[in-house]
């Protein structure tokens, strides 16, 4: 029976780290400036983790295997050394590995979370409600008009909830469904909510933030390859939260200039 | 030293005879322990078959599921789930599994039976307390379930009932009004009982101990739901206001957790001046304890029965319940490692991240030492062992994922997806259930005084331990290439991709699962037809094996018990390899 066991530790153990190894189901592809520092972050994670799992799932296969030789003339040994030296390894080897990890890994996350946005960024507000994204860009005055919530109409368009009539700024307001960008542009989002919780996540560009209800969330990414991608909600915000998602374009700095002017001349 | 037989004749409790004191109300802490686990039992299996309906909706999302409908006509009409019945049937099973099977069934139901005579105690230290915890118990569940037959179903917002979809109010979706209201107070009620029970613990261990019984002498699975106890008086005390204020905001027009200017269902809410990330330390400061409270136990309990199959002693005895203390410690400093990603400020992430990739640390210290345990060991590979062994090959792979997880850099990416899901299923959920089965299959004969059937528990270890991981590995791959948790359905362009590893998953879960109705006939059988235990079937050291099996009323029938040895003499020279905690038999130098 024992050997049975460390049979099936064995085979477990090495066709979960194959799959892994052969990336047979691996991230998207990255398109953002800050991308490649996460999946360093992930790979060294993955080769750190990865040798502690499969030498000590391998280990238990080996003690199992030994355990269940119960002939009489064997007597029980114990463990070479006693616990101090498996506990002065796990200290050392364990804290070493979390140190590298932290020093590396929270300048990933600096990149994305903590660094200041360029001031140069395009600024385009974001908008979650159950269950949909709107965005926003300032349009020809670079300025945003107001937000007021009691203006919030989705039957005429209103998803911000914004004042044409008393808000010069409002006027030119461009609000789109789905979030088209420049290549290699620095974007600044602001994320609010309408509602719920919810959460913006482009797997390619390797940023997920919640929207807050009552908070505005800044968000900075730069996107380096065109192409069009899904931004998915993973907040659960209710019925439609499965379905809840947008596009993101990214265009060519021309192509994009296009689109703005088309947008704001509608 | 003691001569036993020159002690007192103590005053023998006589039992109840009544039928209502004896099986209903009941202050013996061995019927209360039973019944924590039959509410276990049934809420297991309730949550079981809502994981099912879960799973074989993702997989084929237009069968039609029969008797669905009779459940809910709303939710299922023709049988086929809506995607608002499926968030019902997600909230109800993360709900059902981590308060009523994960909280009570190693915990409340083990502890309440073993503590007491673990320690040489007759009962806890407050029977009525206990009675009264089991009791308010049963109303937090009846409440739960009534969920399921109001107007618009069960609840939507999920296990973590995040704010403000859960505190506004029917206006935010179905199931979200009178569904969400008896979630709220059902877990209320559920935070007094676990309260009394806590106290309960805590007394009981620190004053009723029996003479001998210091605290180095107590079984490892006393020491943990010692320190679960006290996990569980600190984090129950802050989930028991947070859902009071939730209550205020959904029927008393309060704003704790509500700000102003939302809008839903065309409506503006009239809040304003909440917090909805105040909800979320709230609920993460018990939530993430709440994880320990589940775990610890199971390894309380792993660390006693591993010992007694191994037929050698614990490894390094102080490092596990330092090991166990250090985890209970840091469970209060972790709890924004849920929220990285959640609109709190960015610098506080490494604040949480550090001490969460620390708990790494006590975690590889105790797996090492278990695995140093079965080092050179003579094994007697019985259903619980295996389950030992299982215990500790699920841990190490349910723990690596933490160390992706804790980093809010990686966190980014794989938050809210299926690999956050197989993380928590493996090192809590299965792993916290494989140490629950372990001490079932160890404990039966004393429970009930007999055994259960061994090929029948060997064949339920096996078609489980490949089940669990044919169930939740794959989990990884599908977070890693994005496959965001908690859809109904799956629309998006990489999740189309990912459908076949999800039908693959749904047949492994239903297998799974059927496996365990052989674990609940050789429960039933045995009860009834198990051959007869002896008081010491498996020629284990700690007290409840120096009793009848099952133990008297009073534990162990007037006799006051005195302790002169450790828990963990095992592999000793003699004519018996190992020495019970109350022989007074001098323990040879190793």
């Amino acid at each position: 029976m024992g050997k049975l066991f460390s049979a099936a530790v064995i085979i477990i153990t090495v066709v979960s780290v194959a799959i892994f190894v052969m990336h047979v189901w691996w991230l998207p592809i990255d398109i953002s400036t800050t991308g490649p520092a996460v999946d360093h972050q992930l790979d060294e994670t993955f080769i750190g983790t990865g040798i502690l799992f499969f030498a000590s799932q391998i280990l238990l296969a080996l003690f199992v295997w030994g355990a269940s030789n119960t002939s009489s003339s064997r007597k029980i040994k114990n463990f070479p050394g006693g616990a101090t030296p498996l506990v002065a390894f796990a200290i050392i080897l364990v804290g070493l590995e979390i140190l590298t990890l932290t020093f590396v890994g929270s300048k990933a996350w600096g990149a994305i979370y903590i660094a200041p946005p360029d001031p140069n960024s395009l600024k385009i507000d974001v908008q979650a409600e159950q269950f949909a994204f709107y965005f926003r860009y300032p349009g020809p005055d670079g300025q945003f008009g107001g937000i007021h919530p009691d203006k919030i109409d989705d039957g005429s368009g209103n998803y911000f909830g914004l004042d044409p009539a008393n808000d010069v700024a409002a006027r030119d307001d461009i609000v789109v469904g789905s979030l088209t960008i420049p290549v290699d542009k620095p974007i600044w989002l602001t994320l609010h909510s309408k509602d719920v919780g919810h959460s913006f996540f482009v797997r390619e560009l390797r940023v997920q933030q919640d929207f807050v209800p009552g908070l505005d969330i800044p968000v900075h990414f730069t996107a380096t390859k065109t192409g069009k991608y899904e931004i998915v909600c993973t907040q659960l915000c209710g019925l439609g939260h499965y379905n809840m998602k947008a596009y993101l374009e990214v265009l060519s700095q021309d192509e994009f200039d296009q689109w703005l002017k088309a947008q704001a001349g509608q | 030293m003691h001569d036993v037989s020159a002690q007192p004749a103590v005053h023998q409790h006589s039992a109840p005879t009544g039928f209502l004191r004896k099986w209903v109300f009941s202050l013996d802490h061995k019927v209360i322990g039973k019944q924590y686990y039959a509410l276990a039992l049934v809420s297991v299996f309730i949550g079981m078959v809502l994981s099912w309906l879960m799973r074989l909706h993702l997989a084929w999302p237009a069968w039609p599921i029969p008797l669905l409908d009779k459940l809910s006509a709303v939710g299922a009409p023709a049988g086929v789930m809506t995607p608002e019945y499926y968030l019902s049937l997600l909230t109800m099973h993360g709900t059902i599994m981590v308060f009523f099977v994960l909280t009570n069934a190693p915990f409340a139901a083990f502890g309440n039976y073993f503590l007491p005579i673990q320690i040489g105690a007759e009962d806890m230290a407050f029977p009525r307390f206990n009675m009264m915890s089991f009791w308010t118990t049963f109303v937090a569940w009846l409440l739960m379930m009534a969920a399921f037959f109001v107007a618009d179903g069960p609840p939507i917002s999920g296990w973590t009932a995040y704010a403000p979809l859960s505190a506004v109010g029917g206006d935010a979706g179905p199931g979200l009004a009178m569904g969400q209201n008896l979630w709220a107070i059902s877990i209320a009620v559920f935070c007094i009982a676990s309260l009394l029970g806590a106290l309960n613990f805590i007394s009981t261990t620190l004053d009723l101990r029996t003479k001998g019984m210091s605290l180095s002498r107590m079984p490892f699975c006393s020491w943990a739901w010692f320190i679960t106890s006290v996990i569980a008086l600190l984090a129950f005390a802050v989930l028991l206001p947070a859902c009071i204020l939730l209550i205020l905001d959904r029927t008393a027009g309060t704003s704790f957790f509500i700000p102003a200017g939302l809008v839903l269902s065309d409506k503006l809410q009239p809040h304003s001046g909440g917090s909805p990330l105040l909800w979320q330390h709230l609920f993460w400061f018990f939530g993430h304890p709440e994880v320990y409270i589940a775990i610890l136990p199971s390894i309380g309990i792993v660390a006693t029965i591993l010992p007694t199959f191994a037929r050698k002693p614990l490894l390094g005895p102080r490092a596990v319940t330092g090991s166990m203390i250090a985890i209970g410690f840091l469970s209060y400093m972790v709890w924004g490692h849920h929220m990285f990603v959640s609109g709190m400020n960015p610098f506080s992430a490494d604040i949480f991240s550090v001490p969460t990739l620390i708990i790494t640390i006590p975690a590889t210290i105790l797996t090492l030492l278990l695995l140093g345990t079965v080092y050179g060991a003579k094994m007697r590979f019985t259903a619980a062992a295996l389950f030992c062994l299982g215990f500790i090959s699920v841990f190490i792979s349910g723990g690596i994922s933490g160390f992706f997880l804790a980093q809010p850099s990686l966190d980014t990416i794989l938050h809210a997806t299926y690999f956050v899901v197989a993380h928590f299923h493996f090192v809590m959920a299965v792993a916290s259930i494989f140490g629950v089965f372990a001490g079932t299959y160890y404990w039966f004969p004393k429970m009930t005084g007999r055994m259960m059937s061994e090929p029948l528990g060997k064949l339920h270890f096996w078609l489980t331990f490949l089940g669990v991981y044919a169930i939740f590995m794959p989990m990884h791959y599908l977070g890693l290439a994005g496959n965001v948790r908690r859809y109904s359905a799956f629309v998006d362009d990489y999740a189309i991709a990912l459908i076949p590893v999800h039908k693959f998953i749904t047949i492994a879960a239903l297998l799974t699962g059927a496996a365990q109705l052989i674990f609940l006939f050789n429960l039933i059988w045995s009860r009834f037809r198990g051959a007869i235990a002896s008081e010491n079937p498996w020629e284990a050291t700690s007290l409840e094996w120096s009793t009848s099996s099952p133990p008297p009323f009073d534990n162990f029938g007037g006799r006051h018990m005195v302790v002169y040895n450790g828990p963990n003499e095992y592999g000793v020279d003699g004519p018996q390899d190992y020495i019970m905690q109350t022989s007074p038999e001098k323990v040879p130098v190793r």
